[in-house]
């Protein structure tokens, strides 16, 4: 069989099945939804926040999933993302491994698209994980009920279990950006804590530019907003504005971010290890 | 440039080059070669700012040589191999392996496997797992020569074992197993038994040579100089990333000239005598009464051994001492001057007669 994309794709695949990282990550998206809807069922203040959905948390598990995207916008989501894909070329200079593979039958260019790809799936199934847990734990809690939209409007179950999942999808939008962006550094600083933590810091940074004084203008182009598009699909009638917004603005951070990954990935000395 | 080689660790000397992978179109779209050599290096440079990591190395290796690249630590030879397999790119100069640049195309490397530094795996992941993986990304009948390649290296009863838990001795031989799946024309070693003790270093020579007997070409590079002299028929000798020899480990040894040893009845005026004497050099006497030492060829020998006669210092003992590949590696690399440079070269590319 000749090797290719594919071949490097199932391998890394395989490969973070056998990584604590995997398991850190997946299990963290896992594990904060049901560490929420605990807090919840304990909460005194059953009145909620003055954030979108808070008042519905305790009538609504369907609740739950969106809070979560809103809270985890801010560094579990980019940190969770970033365990992986600041690791994924960076874990190969720190075993020394690079070297062993690049010797083989496959073009630099098809060993990166393999990893990228990992990356990003791992992040899916990371934003998956997170939601359907989520779902299900908030729907034991509070119940599987019908849902608030942010027009006033109500929303069945069924149309609400649809409209977390289309959100889910919308979120990975400044996701898979955030995924681009450490592979980049993975590919830079062939560290994988200062891939980790200067992609984590990144993200940050956004946070700090969206509301510093002043630059209220930049905020709709700024990476961290768009960590919001999926509000517009619990509108009635659906506002896209801000997810065609997300996506254009993600592409003008991810794609120039991945097509330097990609060369410094391509034209790099393997000199170590 | 090279000859066919002659040594014992060329069981294959004298048959045709295998099959060269690169005897197709190459990658630039020229036909390569037919006979193009598995490695053909030429004015290879790699500068990292204001260091000359290798400076300049030119170097043939024909099918079926055993080829030592040896030089000390930094001399430039993991840079020379890295460049060779397409790891790192070269400032300058070219590497052709069966006329393709692997700095084009990893396909450039059909054919061709071997290893810089130590062998590295993914340490969370068995060493048939790993071999698994690697038979992937090589496709072909990789996958199919997994067990094989377990066995011959002796491995196979630890190969479900996650490699983190291998000893050093242990990564080495999967490391050659690993290029093993390649069904390797062309082997590239670097310093493979370094860290092995002693039996391992053993182990490790056997199976070099056992590899060159089924024709595989190799290039092994190494600081150990017994390790080259006995599995290597040919060898270039770098220092501070310039080949300061290239040629025939035999032909180094009978050009470098020999040393030794002779006691006489009178051993003061022999150490005149041989002072004195045309064709004789490096004339040491250590000790009391002096051991004497010289380097010279054999006429000039004979011609000492009747002077010393005439001069009445009778001759007890005229005993030769075989030069090691140690002895002519210091003589080169420490001094430059001892290396048995040909008139009309320049001091830094000696290049032994055929």
């Amino acid at each position: 069989m000749t090797p290719g994309v594919g071949t490097v794709y199932r391998w890394e695949l395989a490969k973070l099945r056998h990584q604590k990282r995997t398991y850190l990550g997946l299990g963290a998206a896992a594990i904060v939804p049901i560490l929420f809807v605990i807090a919840i069922h304990f909460r005194h203040d059953r009145h909620g926040g003055d954030f979108a959905f808070s008042s519905y948390l305790t009538r609504s598990g369907l609740a739950v999933p969106l809070v979560i995207l809103l809270f985890g916008a801010v560094w579990m989501f980019p940190l969770i993302t970033a365990l992986v894909a600041g690791d994924i070329i960076a874990s190969e200079d720190h075993n020394g491994t690079l070297k062993t593979i690049l010797t083989r039958s496959l073009e630099r260019g098809q060993i990166f698209a393999g990893k990228m790809l990992a990356a990003a799936t791992y992040a899916v199934v990371a934003i998956i994980i997170d939601g359907t847990v989520a779902v299900i734990a908030g729907s034991i809690q509070s119940g599987f009920n019908s849902l608030q939209s942010l027009s006033g409007t109500i929303v069945s179950a069924p149309k609400g279990l649809e409209l977390v999942y289309v959100s889910l999808l919308v979120y990975l939008i400044p996701i898979l950006t955030i995924v681009a962006i450490g592979l980049l550094l993975s590919a830079v600083t062939r560290n994988s804590a200062a891939a980790v933590v200067g992609t984590l810091m990144i993200s940050l940074l956004f946070q700090l530019i969206g509301i510093l004084p002043g630059l209220g203008g930049l905020q709709p182009y700024l990476l961290s907003t768009q960590f919001n598009a999926w509000q517009g699909l619990l509108r009635t009638p659906i506002d896209w504005t801000p997810i065609i917004r997300a996506a254009w603005v993600c592409a003008m951070y991810g794609i120039p971010a991945l097509a330097a990954a990609y060369l410094v990935f391509l034209r790099r000395d393997v000199a170590g290890g | 440039m090279t000859d066919t080689p002659t040594g014992p660790a060329a069981p294959v000397a004298g048959s045709p080059s295998p099959p060269a992978p690169g005897s197709g179109p190459s990658v630039d779209g020229r036909i390569a070669a037919v006979s193009a050599p598995p490695v053909e290096v030429r004015g290879l440079v790699k500068r990292y700012g204001q260091l000359t990591a290798v400076g300049g190395v030119d170097l043939t290796v024909n099918g079926g040589d055993v080829y030592g690249y040896l030089g000390p630590n930094g001399a430039g030879k993991t840079t020379s191999l890295r460049m060779m397999l397409g790891l790192i790119r070269p400032t300058e100069g070219s590497v052709r392996l069966f006329g393709r640049d692997p700095q084009v195309t990893v396909r450039a490397l059909e054919g061709v496997a071997g290893f810089v530094e130590a062998p590295t795996f993914y340490p969370y992941l068995s060493g048939r797992r790993n071999l698994e993986l690697l038979g992937a990304f090589d496709g072909g009948g990789a996958p199919a020569r997994i067990d094989q390649a377990l066995e011959i290296v002796e491995l196979s009863h630890r190969a479900g074992d996650r490699v983190g838990g291998y000893s050093h001795g242990m990564r080495q031989r999967l490391g050659i197993a690993a290029a093993l799946l390649r069904d390797p024309k062309l082997l590239l070693l670097d310093e493979p038994t370094t860290g092995l003790d002693p039996g391992g270093m053993r182990d490790m020579r056997v199976l070099i040579r056992r590899l060159a007997g089924q024709g595989i070409t190799i290039v092994l590079s190494s600081h150990v100089l017994t390790e080259v002299e006995e599995v290597c028929n040919r060898v270039a000798i770098v220092r501070s990333g310039r080949i300061v020899y290239e040629g025939e480990i035999a032909d180094l040894k009978r050009t470098a000239g020999m040393t030794y040893r002779l006691s006489t009845t009178d051993d003061e005026r022999a150490l005149a005598v041989c002072r004195a004497q045309p064709g004789i050099s490096d004339v040491r006497a250590e000790g009391t009464p002096p051991r004497i030492s010289f380097t010279g060829d054999g006429d000039s020998v004979a011609e000492l051994s009747q002077a010393l006669v005439e001069a009445g210092a009778l001759i007890r003992a005229l005993t030769p001492q075989t030069a090691t590949l140690e002895d002519l590696f210091f003589s080169l690399v420490e001094d430059g001057a001892g290396a048995p440079a040909a008139p009309d070269q320049p001091p830094e590319a000696v290049q032994a007669a055929p």
